[in-house]
């Protein structure tokens, strides 16, 4: 091992630092022009997202009540609370921890930019997302593509109308293992990461809308035929930057949602995780229709110094931490 | 050997795939609309040198290969069979023809190659990455002659033509890289 390589030094140059720091402040300068308000909520709390997908990092204060917490995978629940409280449009810079979540455009540990706009649906949201990005990063005005454009335009099939026959051979021909064991969500985001995705944000970002009802996550769901969560993705040269939702203010729906994680995680195995019963509480007491985006903050700065390695504009990633 | 998990998997690791061995080449980590996790691999057949791309569940398991390199001394061959001899246990292995095709034109008897091993019988060869050899034929050079680019085809002991200079001349010894098969240096 050279001196260059030697683990106690960071991984990112100085340079990239320097990137990331005028990064991080002009965002903030952003939305102090536009009045939304910076907040900061805990990053260790009582309850945690239910989400599948999704694995939370869990560890008990010993020396205090010993009840066990979760690292927060996303500051949403707490955020939702304070959008209750009526706090008005806000906005949030923080580590958000998700377990087994490694690669080049993963760290386990990373750095999020979560905002909330009341009375705002989520293509005025992708509006301002543009906007930020226009100013942040120097780039094109965006295009707008329904998820089932975007299938069609690059895939050659039509996500909302193809049989699970049909995907389950197309995904088998992309080199996957065991197609017979995917469900339709699952070859659905094969074809996107394999045939669409690099297809996607090339030249200028791309704002993918209306993902199928299935994958609505926190998003509402919009009814029609077929129906569509108002959910979308925002891309840049092939690398998913954020996910925004218009979002779900329904507690009874939320309380249907979670309960159908919490079996769906019973029958695979997986942890049982505490339900936010504050959030519900607090879409019990009425949540404003509001769209909110989650926007990967180490992405933005890597797209910024052109690297596709995360290790690059992380000072110490997972294995030097 | 053992079995591998998702996340032990790395860009170097030698596994099999379908009953071939293989060397990782390049590995990420995708979790694609917010769905679940896969690791998306290429990988190079070490049989045919073909790379190929597979996409794994963060469940699945994959086999390991044994795959070995070690030097080994080139002794002779018999017209069909290449006899190379292992450095610390003086164990002697026969390759086909065909798992030295590429290094027989570069290796002559005493030399060190790099042999891989696949569950202990041969299945690569590589030449040292220099060789010094002799011409054994070649035009004499005429000065000033540059219409061919100022090089001209050289025939080696071992049977390899390679570009020469035309100062070049035939019995002379010439050190050659065996990678790219070009003309380095008289030795």
């Amino acid at each position: 091992m050279t001196d260059e390589d030697a683990d106690w030094r960071p991984t990112a140059k100085l340079e990239a630092l320097r990137v990331r720091a005028e990064t991080l402040a002009s965002i903030r300068r952003f939305f102090a022009e536009r009045g939304v308000l910076e907040v900061e909520t805990p990053a260790l709390s009582a309850a945690t997202v239910t989400d599948l997908h999704l694995h939370s990092v869990a560890c008990r204060l010993e020396a205090d009540d010993r009840r066990t917490r979760y690292l927060q995978t996303s500051p949403e629940f707490a955020m939702k609370r304070l959008l209750a409280a009526g706090s008005g449009p806000i906005y949030q810079i923080c580590k958000a921890f998700r377990d087994g979540e490694r690669g080049r455009r993963h760290n386990p540990e990373f750095t999020m930019l979560e905002w909330y706009r009341p009375g705002w649906d989520h293509h005025r949201l992708i509006d301002e997302i543009d906007e930020l990005l226009q100013a942040v990063l120097g780039v094109a005005a965006g295009e707008r593509l329904s998820y089932a454009d975007a299938f069609l335009r690059h895939a050659g099939i039509d996500p909302h109308a193809a049989s699970d026959g049909e995907l389950r051979s197309r995904v088998a021909a992309l080199g996957v293992s065991d197609v017979s064991e995917l469900d339709r969500d699952d070859l659905l985001n094969l074809l996107l990461s394999h045939s669409v995705e690099h297809r996607l944000g090339v030249g200028r970002p791309t704002f993918l809308f209306d993902y199928p009802a299935s994958q609505a996550a926190l998003a509402r769901v919009r009814p029609g035929h077929p129906p569509v969560a108002e959910r979308f993705e925002v891309f840049i040269d092939g690398i998913e930057l954020a996910n925004g939702f218009h979002e779900l203010t329904d507690p009874e729906e939320q309380r249907r949602r979670f309960a159908a994680d919490l079996a769906e995680r019973r029958r695979r195995g997986l942890p049982e995780v505490a339900v936010d019963e504050r959030l519900l509480a607090a879409l019990a007491s009425g949540l404003p229709d509001c769209a909110g985006v989650a926007l990967g903050v180490d992405r933005l700065v890597m797209l910024k110094i052109g690297t596709r390695d995360i290790a690059d504009v992380i000072a110490f990633p997972i294995d030097r931490a | 050997m053992p079995s591998y998990n998702m996340n032990q998997v790395k860009v170097g690791l030698r596994i099999l795939i379908d009953g071939d061995p293989c060397i990782i080449v390049d590995a990420d980590f995708v979790k694609p609309g917010k769905g679940q996790a896969f690791t998306r691999i290429k990988y190079r057949n070490l049989k045919t040198d073909r790379v190929n791309e597979k996409t794994m569940r963060s469940s699945d398991m994959v086999d390991g290969a044994d795959v070995v390199e070690k030097p080994m001394q080139y002794l002779y061959n018999d017209g069909s069979h290449w006899y190379f001899m292992d450095q610390e246990s003086f164990e002697q292995l026969a390759a086909d023809g065909h798992v030295v095709v590429d290094a027989a034109q570069w290796i002559k008897e005493e030399d060190i190659c790099l042999v891989t091993l696949f569950d202990g019988n041969p299945l690569v060869v590589q030449p040292p990455n220099f060789v010094e050899l002799e011409i054994v034929e070649t035009d004499p050079g005429v000065r000033g002659d540059t219409s061919s680019g100022g090089t001209k085809p050289a025939t080696l002991e071992t049977g390899a033509v390679v570009r020469v200079p035309l100062f070049v001349q035939q019995g002379e010894r010439i050190k050659v890289d065996t990678r790219t098969g070009a003309y380095v240096s008289r030795a």
